[in-house]
């Protein structure tokens, strides 16, 4: 059996910190304007014309129903034929955003239709307009209510970027790649590389549970546990 | 007296259906500023329906209904709000925002409906939460509080809206017997200040006390209509007799 | 240049996507299995078990599955195998899919009411007769939908064997590419594939979902 070399990996520690700043910063800005998405189109799925629904449908099931790696290479080769020119970086965010997209539609949706007809006659009857009762009474509780699906879908998605990676983008299992190219330590590297995905797999959930009900959700039932 | 004043809520023949089922089958009623209205009956005669179409929650095929000189104009949502704004409502199960805390339940719509700035509104909801004898809840949550302190926030909350006429929809009916009495007494400092109150209640000895006109509703008409202690002591319909009777 | 058609484009994908199929079945097959065994395990309260299945279970579901590819590939390697991208995807597949069902299940055997299991007990049933009989019946009914749903994340996650060198689906797409440089047909043709395979699989699983709870 070959010796394993732990420390030749480890002394890459700047390339491996900046790799796994990378998928941070990616998985963030994913988070954020994929969010957002979700909650447009989850609204649309929840309460939307029936032709919006319908689109938004077909969107949402087409994600759902092929690889991320595909759709990731479908962007960033695929587009170029178009006159679309995208970076690596760029071509992985719209990756991950359409893709997280998906899937927050359907959390959002479910946590939305979950609304008490109470809240929104409550609501109304404040004189509230329809924006309003959307932004102010229905979404807060709603995301709420689906917050940990939510966190593990955001989870899936920054373990999904590493394949991003594969073209090029310099988060960390590029670094680890990198790495296992100057050093052939491939095992250590890979080995090094998943333990780092964890501990941010860790930290990201711990710190959306945290930072759920402070900022978006307030106290509502699923945040008082 | 010389000339009656305008009335401040005015039905006239309103006719509702829920598919093939007509609910309201043509309602008459005048309310004048300041009047305190019990709407009573048996489930499914219409009562929280007729309450519920007064602030356009409920919409109805045909006649009129006017608040505060706003007519009701269905589909028109702007002309509904400008409605919302003069008809409060208090819900049976209370329907506090459990996002927000009680103060800001209480803040919410005046903020974002009359624009009041912040500070404004809340020296407001804290004047308002003392009258109903929460003044100390103001941070607290809505799932912090018992059934009755829930409901009296909700009446601070509608009442932040400066309403001229409050709709109660069975507001005790899902409370605690210890705590109803005092949500009731609530109510009846409002009436004492002159607001004018639509209330469908079960409360019968609430009614008697407060209500200056007792509406009985039956299969979706007004049955029988007056003044308390003459409705009660001597109801005219065999129809009211029953339901009196079997309250007992 | 040659030029090739759309035919010549799909008909090599689909030649490549019987590997998707054969490779999806064993992760499923063998993951299925597995997991079986890391749930049993954990119900029969074995010595260690609990924790054991609980973090190997947290392992797989909070790394990349690239990532666990990637370590199968070199991990294996290290004790001399004969490591060929069949033997890694075919082994990382399996445990990955092993630990997601092992926790799928793990919940549709929670959802069983504590009554039943304390029924089985005092009618002085063993641990294999209450699986057998029991809780193993209820579980599955509850089980099927969401297994059958997963099935989709496995035929998904064989697409990235193909980093690791395994010839199917989309290592065919991007082989294809570099012949036609056509990437926007090709690749879209490989979505379109895939959507083909998972879609009525997912829509399935739903009507089951829906007639599971209608029968409740």
């Amino acid at each position: 059996m070959v010796a394993l070399d732990f420390l030749a990996v480890l002394e890459q520690w700047p390339a491996l910190l900046r790799g796994a700043a990378f998928t941070l910063g990616l998985t963030a800005v994913s988070a954020l304007v994929g969010g957002a998405v979700g909650v447009a189109c989850g609204w649309a799925r929840a309460s939307g014309p029936a032709w919006l629904a319908a689109l938004v449908g077909v969107y949402v099931e087409l994600i759902r129903n092929t690889p991320f790696i595909v759709q990731l290479f479908f962007i960033y080769f695929g587009l170029p034929s178009l006159g679309v020119k995208l970076t690596p970086e760029v071509a992985s965010v719209i990756a991950m955003v359409v893709n997280l997209g998906a899937y927050a539609a359907e959390i959002v949706r479910a946590g939305i239709e979950n609304t008490p007809r109470g809240q929104i006659e409550a609501a109304r009857s404040l004189a509230l307009n329809e924006w309003q009762v959307f932004t102010r009474v229905v979404l807060p509780p709603a995301l709420g209510r689906v917050w940990p699906a939510m966190v593990s879908q955001i989870v899936i998605v920054m373990l999904g970027s590493a394949v991003c990676g594969q073209i090029a983008a310099q988060e960390l299992s590029y670094a680890a790649n990198l790495i296992l190219s100057r050093n052939f330590r491939g095992f250590e590297s890979y080995l090094i590389a998943t333990a780092i995905y964890l501990l941010l797999a860790i930290f990201v959930r711990e710190f959306l549970n945290w930072a759920g009900p402070r900022w978006i959700f307030g106290r509502t039932a699923a945040a008082g546990r | 007296m010389a000339i009656d004043p305008a009335p401040i809520v005015r039905i006239r023949s309103l006719r509702k259906r829920f598919g093939a089922n007509e609910v309201l089958k043509g309602i008459d009623l005048e309310v004048q500023a300041g009047e305190v209205v019990a709407i009573i009956g048996k489930s499914g005669s219409g009562k929280s329906t007729l309450l519920r179409c007064i602030n356009g929650l409920e919409a109805f095929q045909q006649g009129e209904l006017q608040v505060d000189g706003q007519a009701l104009k269905q589909g028109d949502a702007k002309a509904m709000r400008a409605l919302r704004q003069h008809v409060g409502m208090i819900f049976q199960s209370f329907n506090l925002f459990p996002h927000l805390s009680v103060g800001r339940n209480v803040m919410l719509a005046p903020t974002l409906v009359k624009h009041s700035n912040s500070s404004a509104a809340e020296a407001s909801a804290r004047k308002l939460l003392e009258r109903v004898g929460l003044a100390e809840k103001f941070e607290a949550w809505p799932d912090q509080l018992s059934g009755g302190q829930q409901q009296r926030v909700a009446i601070a909350r509608a009442l932040a809206m400066q309403p001229s006429v409050m709709l109660c929809d069975e507001i005790t009916s899902a409370l605690d017997p210890e705590l109803v009495g005092e949500v009731l007494k609530v109510v009846e400092s409002l009436a004492e200040e002159g607001m004018t109150l639509l209330m469908v209640t079960h409360e019968m000895n609430f009614a008697r006390k407060v209500a200056d006109r007792v509406v009985f509703m039956h299969a979706g008409r007004i049955h029988e209509m007056g003044a308390p202690q003459q409705l009660f002591a001597a109801p005219r319909t065999a129809e009211l007799q029953q339901f009196l009777s079997a309250l007992h | 240049m040659v030029d090739f058609s759309l035919w010549d484009i799909l008909r090599n994908l689909l030649l490549a996507a019987r590997w998707t199929v054969v490779l999806s079945i064993i992760a499923f097959v063998g993951g299925g299995l597995v997991g079986l065994g890391l749930l049993l395990a954990r119900l029969a309260r074995w010595p260690g078990a609990q924790l054991v299945v609980a973090g190997y279970v947290q392992l797989f579901q909070g790394t990349p599955l690239l990532m666990q590819l990637f370590l199968a590939y070199f991990g294996l390697a290290l004790f001399g195998i004969n490591v060929s991208a069949w033997v890694a995807a075919g082994v990382a597949l399996t445990l990955y899919t092993s630990a997601f069902l092992a926790e799928i299940w793990r919940g549709c055997v929670n959802a069983i009411p504590r009554g039943q299991w304390e029924a089985a007990d005092s009618l002085a049933l063993s641990f294999g007769e209450k699986m057998r009989h029991v809780i193993g019946p209820q579980a599955l009914r509850i089980a099927v939908p969401p297994t059958v749903g997963f099935l989709v994340q496995v035929i998904k996650g064989t697409a990235l064997a193909s980093v690791i060198g395994f010839i199917e689906l989309t290592k065919a797409g991007t082989m294809i590419t570099n012949a036609t440089f056509r990437p926007f047909t090709v690749y879209a043709c490989v979505a379109l594939l895939y959507f083909a395979l998972c879609f009525p699989i997912s829509a399935y699983s739903r009507r089951l979902e829906r007639s599971f709870k209608r029968g409740h």
